[in-house]
């Protein structure tokens, strides 16, 4: 398994929108919670963590259990300093959950330093909880049997928020996200993506400083998915609230971070911009073209014939380069009926980095 | 603690709410708990239908214990009961949510799925405790009325302790509901009567072990002046409160020594 990529300087140039936060700023530079005493303390610093399972599994044809380690983080460093929004991906089990968990405090690493707006979280859970948001895409914290509104209510009474403030921070959500119809109806009316919006709702009512979004977009129609997005971008310009998302879909972060985190078998693998993702993947998009008839393979330069049926061909392009000048060539070559352009699935993306791996 | 309570009532709330989404059910099984309940008692007046004295306890005294455990376990059982269903939080993951919360884990965990209809049980319990103490041969002096009211308190919070001890135990377990179950249910059938009718070891196990003796059999017996079958100092007999008062700091300390050993799910 090489070392991981190493692209500080792409990270740099997209860090300059947070700017407009002067808490952090030079928290953005170099490496943060190496040089933490210097400045501010970025938002979330992450040194060294690790979490290690104790997990008994049965020995195959005897009744004998072997106590088994697994490490599903193993020795993780990374630092967001505030108002910055990342995309935090990798393949099922990579260890993503599991480091967003001890984020929240819910599990205590086994090993190295974790600081959520400066609070040790495992250790002041309680008081690390009324300044984080947390959204598990495939668990809801809202009330099966009740209205909407009543699991809003439970948080300003749990949290403790001032009446005006949840007013304002109400009237916005429900603004934002089109949740006036759905406030006096129960939970379990609700449609997957509408629940979705309510409960990333929930999650900012009590103007958390960090977000923390487990696959928010999981199951969600294109509709529902660029409604949430739009949302998140939102708050995240306007709050300056530093967002930590995790997804198996790649627009999500195209759209949404200009940061990425790559954790594969409990490491972090990569850290930087997306771009630099791509390239370090060698990733391919592909272009779905349908001709007005069937054609020989079609050549064109800058991208590679993969296969033909009947007048459809697919052609595959690096990931980083646009596809203008590809269909612009093509238009003026052949004769085009429709064309689509298909995102590498990230599962793809580390496989070709990590190749072997 | 005031933050616990305020926690308690908000969480109690919405689960009543949450109960009346769904009246005629609501109804029915509230009936049905009664009725449960009821021919409970109505098993031990039949079965001295036939006999005089169950191990030297009359119908009335037999009815005194009966109803002291009834009302402490009815107690317990509405407060904390549902923390036996905690096994399968800790096992799907849900028990997350409650954690990351800015408010007392174990009142959240307490308050969960909170069931009203679980007042018939205290209801049938002060009903037949009612019942026994306007007919056992006692003079209820002040101190004596006294002892037992505290009795049927010091009661309640042993089992509280013992559901919260068992809930920390389901943190290892996973799911250990039918332990917890064998000491709560059990436990209150066992001291609906006389000590003298079960094995000394057994007694032994309730009185050292898991201390259940103190909810109603030590005070009880001293109330209608009859002797405990293990030798205990005379003073043993007004241990309740300070017992239930032990109990509770170390189902306390179980609880969150449980808790830092949550592991949660994979996603």
């Amino acid at each position: 398994m090489p070392d991981t990529y190493d692209t500080h300087d792409t990270r740099d140039t997209h860090d300059t929108r947070d700017t407009h936060d002067t808490r952090d700023t030079h928290a953005t530079r170099g490496r943060p919670a190496a040089t933490a005493a210097a400045g501010a303390e970025p938002m979330i610093a992450v040194e060294g963590v690790q979490k290690v399972f104790d997990v008994r599994r049965r020995v195959p044809g005897s009744l004998r259990r072997e106590r088994h380690e697994v490490r599903a983080v193993d020795g993780i460093t990374f630092a967001v300093p505030a108002g910055e929004m990342v995309g935090y991906i990798g393949p099922n089990g990579a260890g993503k959950s599991t480091t967003i968990k001890m984020l929240t405090g819910i599990l205590t690493p086994s090993g190295g330093r974790v600081r959520v707006a400066g609070i040790d979280p495992s250790r002041d859970r309680a008081r690390l909880a009324r300044r984080i948001g947390v959204v598990f895409g495939q668990r809801t914290t809202l009330w099966w049997d009740l209205p909407l509104r009543d699991s809003y209510e439970l948080v300003r009474r749990m949290y403790r928020i001032e009446q005006r403030r949840y007013t304002r921070n109400l009237d916005a959500c429900v603004d934002l996200l089109d949740l006036g119809p759905l406030l006096e109806v129960p939970v379990r009316q609700l449609s997957l993506g509408q629940r979705m919006r309510g409960d990333i709702a929930a999650a900012l009512l009590h103007d958390p400083e960090v977000l923390y979004l487990d696959e928010p977009t999981i199951g969600l129609d294109v509709v529902s998915k660029a409604k949430v997005r739009g949302f998140l971008a939102t708050v995240n310009a306007e709050r300056g609230t530093t967002v930590l998302l995790t997804t198996h879909d790649l627009t999500d972060i195209e759209t949404l971070c200009s940061r990425v985190m790559v954790i594969d078998h409990g490491r972090l693998m990569y850290d930087g911009g997306l771009d630099g993702l791509h390239a370090a993947g060698e990733s391919e998009r592909t272009l779905v073209v349908d001709f007005a008839r069937e054609l020989p393979a079609v050549e064109v330069p800058g991208a590679r014939w993969v296969r033909s049926e009947g007048p459809r061909q697919w052609l595959a392009f690096p990931a980083g380069e646009s596809a203008a000048p590809l269909v612009t060539a093509l238009a003026a070559r052949y004769p085009l009926v429709d064309l689509s352009v298909r995102e590498p699935a990230i599962e793809e993306v580390i496989a070709r980095m990590y190749g072997a791996a | 603690m005031w933050r616990g309570l305020a926690t308690y009532g908000l969480v109690v709330r919405m689960w009543m709410r949450s109960t009346m989404a769904y009246r005629t059910s609501f109804v029915l099984t509230t009936l049905g708990n009664l009725a449960a309940t009821a021919l409970d008692f109505v098993t031990i007046t039949l079965m001295f239908s036939h006999i005089d004295a169950l191990g030297g306890f009359s119908l009335p005294e037999v009815a005194l214990l009966y109803g002291t455990t009834s009302v402490s376990f009815g107690l317990a059982d509405l407060l904390a009961g549902s923390l036996d269903t905690l096994g399968g939080r800790v096992r799907d993951g849900t028990f997350d949510t409650l954690l990351l919360r800015p408010a007392p884990v174990l009142a959240q965990a307490a308050a969960d799925r909170f069931a009203l209809r679980r007042f018939g049980r205290i209801i049938q319990g002060l009903a037949v405790l009612g019942w026994a103490v306007s007919r056992v041969d006692v003079r209820w002096t002040v101190p004596a009325a006294a002892l037992l009211a505290l009795t049927v308190l010091s009661g309640a919070a042993i089992f509280c302790a013992v559901f919260v001890a068992g809930a920390a135990f389901q943190f290892w377990a996973g799911d250990a509901a039918e332990i917890q179950n064998s000491v709560t249910y059990g436990g209150n059938t066992l001291l609906q009567y006389p000590p003298g009718l079960f094995a000394r070891d057994l007694v032994r196990g309730v009185t050292f072990v898991v201390p259940l003796a103190f909810v109603n059999w030590l005070p009880v017996l001293h109330v209608l002046g009859r002797p405990y079958p293990l030798d205990l100092p005379p003073w043993a007999d007004f241990l309740g409160a300070p017992v239930a008062v032990a109990c509770c700091l170390l189902a306390g300390l179980a609880w969150r020594a449980g808790i830092r050993s949550y592991r949660s799910t994979g996603s």
